[in-house]
């Protein structure tokens, strides 16, 4: 609980100090950079979010989970295109990064999928977004909301 | 000896043209061939469907004929293959400038169930103004599908609603109807803007 405090206090003052990415925070070595998310038109239509997740740390971290007060059920899903073209989404599960590499959240592949939004996704707002991992440690980061045609973070 | 020779090196010619044409219906057609994935769409004046785009109008696989074509099909409740799909096509559009301005752009839905023609209208009107989008009854979407040989399956999600797996391709046909190409989902601009301007660039002669 104090680290989470901790953690969303660093956030706020990173948001507030005008650093949008990278949005350093929490347990000691991961890194969070360039996370974007899409307009949404009303709160019927799960949004997602996209991001690099990087381990700057000598120890493996293990993804369970994500939460969000931007929607009631966050999880991370991935797309995937069959030999057939026919691309269908599944939840990813756990999601192990090694020392030294990153995973990157980005359309077409792996992507933080918030259903139920809890308030529609506007233009402009950023939102706090959670990620939890295995050994208890969380991050916080703050993802800016672009447009719904964005492309990428810089969109 | 002369002739002989030359009737030698004539008849080795003629296996050899022979040996190749065997090793290419090898390859194309015999059991050398390779294994289809999935199939070509038939050409749009093969196929027939009765739709209702985003404003309303009827329309139907003869109202792309006379201008190339870019088609694909998806949902609005679709998180992210389908938004990635219309920046994509947004991109490639903007790349292309005034050259596609003659052609047709074509969300079809395979979620008739959620996306209403209203529902369509507003979708369309965030992505590039060429967009047109296309809904209808299921059993006219399933037409559409069959003729394009795509697939889609409503699929139940944890939240308690539904999500589509569909085929997230674009495809590609000249201003006769016939099917030129796909782009596969996500593939980078390098290769799709020129598949697009083949597909410009086929005359309107010689639909098959
Ligand atoms: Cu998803």
């Amino acid at each position: 609980m104090k680290k989470y405090i901790l953690t969303s206090t660093l956030a706020a003052l990173l948001t507030l100090g005008g650093f949008s990415a990278p949005a350093l925070a929490g347990p000691e070595d991961v890194v969070v950079e360039n996370a974007w998310s899409r307009a949404s038109i009303g709160m019927n239509r799960p949004g997602a979010a996209y991001m690099t997740i990087r381990n700057t740390g000598d120890e493996p971290v293990t993804l369970i989970g994500l939460t969000t007060p931007l929607a009631m059920m966050p999880e991370i899903h991935e797309t995937k295109t069959n030999a057939e073209g026919v691309s269908s989404m599944n939840p990813a599960g756990e999601i192990a990064i090694a020392p030294g590499e990153s995973v990157a959240l980005e359309p077409g592949g792996l992507h933080a999928m918030l259903m139920r939004l809890q308030e529609p996704m506007t233009e402009g707002d950023t939102f706090p977004l959670t990620l939890l991992f295995d050994d208890g440690g969380e991050v916080t980061v703050e993802v800016p909301i672009l447009g719904i045609a964005a492309r990428g973070p810089e969109d | 000896m002369r002739p002989r020779a030359i009737l030698g090196y004539g008849a080795a010619g003629v296996g050899v043209v022979a040996l190749m044409l065997f090793v290419g219906w090898w390859r194309v057609d015999g059991p050398g061939a390779p294994a289809p994935v999935g199939q070509r769409p038939v050409a749009l004046t093969e196929m027939d469907f009765r739709l209702t785009d985003h404003e309303g109008n009827a329309v139907g696989p003869e109202t792309l004929i006379g201008r190339p074509t870019m088609a694909f099909f998806g949902f609005t409740y679709c998180p992210d293959v389908c938004p990635t799909t219309l920046s994509d096509i947004s991109g490639w559009l903007d790349d292309l400038g005034n050259e596609a301005d003659e052609m047709n752009v074509v969300f079809i839905t395979v979620d008739p169930e959620r996306d209403t023609v209203e529902t369509m209208a507003e979708y369309v009107g965030y992505f590039h103004p060429a967009l047109r989008g296309w809904t209808g009854p299921e059993e006219q979407i399933a037409r559409v599908a069959d003729g394009f040989r795509a697939t889609y399956e409503q699929v139940p999600t944890e939240s308690g609603d539904y999500t589509m797996n569909h085929t997230a391709s674009v495809f590609l046909f000249a201003a006769s109807g016939r099917f030129v190409t796909m782009i596969d989902y996500h593939e980078p601009k390098e290769f799709a803007v020129p598949k697009i301007r083949r597909a410009l660039e086929e005359e309107m002669e010689g639909a098959t």
